[in-house]
């Protein structure tokens, strides 16, 4: 594969060779079918609103620095934390890395041309902004104050809030993660290039196979869930209110059925983008390659068995609990190997220290983390004294946070030369992902400590005993803030005054590298061929440093 | 407030709870150890450039490796789950002689009620050493009863009774909570959980104005609803004898065999239809509307002291 690499060289790369070039209308962005700009497309509505949820719930942060609360009313501040968490899950952590670096880098991985369905991936896009729309307008509307979560008969019949607009809006979003699976389940099936076998995709592949899947079978469970919520909300079917017959529980079981697998389709992408990028920044195969995509199809499949240990004190069977606690104990085993692989991945590397290596190296501090706690809640006694506490919350956001978006954040920083043809500021780069570690640590630490002191989630107003922790958890919001909001301005500044990139400024392996960049419309000059393993990175090395060329020089190494 | 009010160990089963807790945190903190150092190691030795040996381990030793820690990881898990389990199981196991408090959640206050028919708001007196069981229903959303002292917490349902029992050997003033969001003041939803010793709980009892107990209160009540007038011994319109009904086995028309207890009871006073009893005309009125909460917990105080009351006399009554 190394050879392919040499005839593409960057004289040839440009502008008008490359699918930025195809059009500069709004209409050619609008009516595109090609797969890298509807990731663009993809990609500024959901940075839209990470930021919209990010300064609500800066908002809340702000206001639970007293106790007492000091500028919203508690109807406001649940509100606050409600569309926090319906922005944040269904309008940017659900479609982040598949809907931007699935739909740009996957068809390139595999050898494609494009999507295997092109204009279904355009629809999925105007699905994502119909459901958008609904929940802007819910914001703008005075909100929705039932919790992400939607429990009845809180939503059906107590809540005087926006919650069918809410509910109806994560229902069209639904469509578009289904449209993306299904596009992504045809495209890896269907237009492998030749010789890539199963087993050379690439992990960040196989993680988009496996998401794929689980965004097929468990989304349309949401969908139920909402619509029984609707219905008994504006009909008054009886579905979940038990004064006419009822299950208030129902509604939980079918919505963890969804919630749990969510989960794993936000962090099944990280997974791969993290062995990309160790590969790549270690120089090295990733370790156990064939454990870590079994691990990833364990994951997709055991998920769906666990949702019951969010139900612990929801008053199931105790012996469900134990059987759900089992289940999620040995759903922890694959991703525990994953930790490890990743570890032995660096043993006898070429280490170097890119912004998109210490991302992925926070990831998995982070993801380590939020796993373990994993554990503590899988444990029913520990759960039943930790669940709604903060906890939970600072678990979440360590697997969430802590996870995909440092995951996120690398492969934006790993594909960004790819995608834009231009180098960022690398020092910028570094010293944005050491304060969003650090800014993530001070803000979720203390919420585990304070958690498991026996501060309750969802509180506006709590006992002046936990203030010290809610301080320490706002000063490090305010970083992590500061962490979020750099990228903007070193990447928007490498698109007007950023170095040209080159095909492969990583000198990594993968098909995408072995095109210009920014690629050309139908992604490769010549059809790819495939004759080797993924991850072939001793081979490429010593290549390279036979040609008599600076061997794997990184941009702004720091050593 | 203290921080006392809520991280106290006051139970036997709270103390379990903080050791297992301590446990995971310790195999915890030793995993996150392992790997940082791991890392730290690697990228100080194998830094870009630096002269440390490189080359291919061998694909068998590194199969082995990877098979080394997944059974290392699963036994370890599995050695977690079977500690944890059986905290639970041993907690579930049911204790002999209880004291059975009711508790009724509303937006957004706690209603208790005791035995002897003393009630309190936001505000729950148990005494020390003794078995306490809570039962609980909620009169709106779901609600969750949280008592931080105890390690325990509990969703509170409409329409369905759920339990949460406990032992407290801790004395003293502790915080209570709701912990499942209900609503604009969820946040406040909150009283105190009171442990005092057993004499101080029957003085604490006895000096409530409340004349009669819940079961007594239930027995008026049985009688001004017209319950009697088909339930009594001697009555002429065919309906079951509730004497020695709680916790017997009973056959349903519809051929299922259920356990009367309070969920049961109540559903047959609220939800008639659900549960008809084999060999009776559907003739039980629905009182759903008519009753609040509160009542259905002392019509079904009332029918457990029938049990109460009968044990020695009735046969086939299975506890």
């Amino acid at each position: 594969m190394s050879e392919m690499t040499l005839p593409f060289a960057p004289a040839r790369e440009t502008a008008a060779t490359s699918y930025l070039g195809e059009g500069h209308t709004l209409t050619s962005w609008l009516l595109t079918t090609d797969h890298k700009r509807i990731a663009i497309l993809y990609a500024l509505s959901i940075t839209v609103f990470f930021f919209i949820g990010g300064i609500v719930v800066g908002l809340v942060r702000l206001e639970l620095i007293s106790p007492t609360g000091w500028f919203m009313t508690s109807d406001e501040y649940n509100r606050a934390f409600s569309i926090h968490g319906i922005v944040m899950v269904w309008f940017f952590l659900v479609p982040s890395i598949p809907a931007t670096m699935g739909n740009f880098i996957l068809p390139m991985m595999i050898g494609a041309p494009d999507v295997a369905f092109p204009r279904l991936n355009l629809l999925s896009w105007y699905l994502y902004v119909i459901g958008a729309a609904f929940t802007v307008y819910v914001l703008l509307s005075g909100g929705v104050d039932t919790g992400w979560t939607f429990y009845p008969p809180f939503s059906t019949g107590y809540s005087n809030s926006n919650v069918i607009p809410a509910a109806v809006g994560v229902f069209v979003v639904g469509f578009s993660s289904i449209a993306t699976g299904v596009n992504f389940l045809a495209t890896v099936h269907m237009l492998r290039a030749p010789g890539m076998t199963w087993f050379r995709l690439p992990l960040f592949a196989w993680s988009m196979y496996t998401v794929s899947m689980v965004m097929v079978l468990a989304t349309p469970v949401l969908a139920m869930s909402l619509l029984l919520i609707s219905a008994e909300r504006f009909f008054g079917f009886p579905i979940f209110d038990a004064t006419i017959g009822g299950d208030p529980l129902l509604f939980q079981h079918i919505f963890w059925f969804y919630s749990h697998p969510a989960v794993y389709i936000m962090i099944l992408p990280a997974m791969g983008v993290v062995s990309e990028v160790f590969a790549c920044f270690a120089r090295r195969r990733v370790f156990g390659y064939s454990f870590m995509v079994f691990a990833l199809l364990v994951i997709a499949v055991v998920g769906f068995m666990v949702w019951g240990h969010h139900m612990f004190v929801a008053g199931q069977s105790p012996f469900a609990n134990l059987v759900f606690s089992f289940l999620s104990f040995m759903v922890a085993v694959p991703s525990a190997i994953k930790v490890f692989n990743w570890t032995a991945t660096l043993y006898r590397g070429q280490i170097g220290l890119e912004a998109p290596m210490l991302y992925a190296l926070g990831f998995v501090g982070l993801f380590t983390i939020g796993g373990l706690t994993g554990l503590f809640l899988a444990s029913v006694p520990i759960d039943i004294a930790a669940t709604d506490s903060y906890f939970v919350v600072a678990h979440f956001h360590f697997i969430m946070v802590g996870g995909s978006v440092s995951a996120f954040m690398a492969g934006i920083h790993y594909w960004w030369p790819k995608v834009t043809g231009r180098l960022y500021n690398e020092f910028a780069a570094q010293c944005a992902a050491i304060t969003m570690f650090i800014g993530f640590n001070l803000t979720f630490m203390p919420q585990f400590v304070m958690g498991w002191l026996g501060m309750p989630r969802r509180y506006h107003l709590y006992p002046d005993v936990f203030q010290i922790w809610h301080v320490l958890s706002s000063g490090g919001a305010a970083v992590l803030a500061v962490a979020y909001l750099l990228p903007l301005g070193y990447l928007g500044w490498s698109l007007i005054g950023g170095q040209r990139a080159g095909d492969n400024p990583w000198a990594a392996t993968g098909l995408e590298w072995q095109t210009p960049s920014p690629p050309p419309r139908q992604n490769f000059l010549h059809p790819p061929r495939v004759t080797s393993e993924p991850y072939a990175y001793h081979e490429f090395g010593r290549a390279r440093e036979q040609d008599g060329e600076t061997s794997i020089s990184g941009q702004g190494d720091v050593s | 407030m203290k921080l006392a009010e809520f991280t106290t160990a006051a139970s036997d089963y709270a103390s379990h709870v903080d050791t297992l807790f301590a446990l995971l945190s310790i195999i915890s903190g030793a995993v996150v150890a392992l790997v940082t150092a791991l890392i730290v190691i690697f990228l100080i030795r194998y830094h870009r450039g630096s002269r440390a040996p490189r080359g291919e381990t061998p694909e068998r030793v590194d199969r082995e490796i990877e098979i080394g820690w997944t059974v290392a990881t699963f036994f370890t898990f599995l050695f977690l789950f079977w500690w944890a389990a059986s905290d639970q199981l041993t907690a579930l196991a049911l204790p002999k002689d209880e004291l059975e408090v009711h508790v009724v959640a509303k937006q957004w206050m706690w209603r208790i009620q005791h035995p002897s028919g003393v009630r309190e708001i936001n505000e729950l007196h148990v005494p020390a050493h003794s078995n306490v069981r809570l039962v609980m229903t909620s009169q709106d959303v779901i609600h969750d009863l949280y008592l931080p002292t105890m390690r325990l917490k509990q969703d509170v349902l409409p329409d369905r009774y759920t339990y949460l029992s406990f032992n407290a050997t801790k004395t003293g003033i502790f915080h209570l909570t709701c912990a499942e969001f209900c609503g604009t003041d969820h946040s406040v939803m909150a009283g105190r959980l009171v442990v005092v010793t057993p004499e101080e709980y029957a003085r604490w009892t006895s000096a409530q104005p409340e004349g009669d107990d819940l079961a007594h209160q239930g027995e008026k009540l049985f009688r001004s609803l017209g319950c009697s007038g088909c339930h009594a011994p001697g009555s002429t319109v065919h309906a079951p004898d509730l004497h020695g009904l709680y916790g017997a086995a009973v056959q349903l028309a519809d051929g299922r065999t259920v356990t009367a207890d309070e969920a049961y009871l109540r559903d047959c006073i609220l939800l008639p239809d659900k549960n008809r009893v084999a060999g009776f005309p559907p003739l039980m009125p629905n009182f759903s509307g008519s009753v609040t909460p509160g009542q259905v917990v002392q019509l079904v105080a009332y029918i457990k002291s029938l049990t109460t009351q009968s044990t020695g006399t009735t046969q086939g009554v299975a506890r």
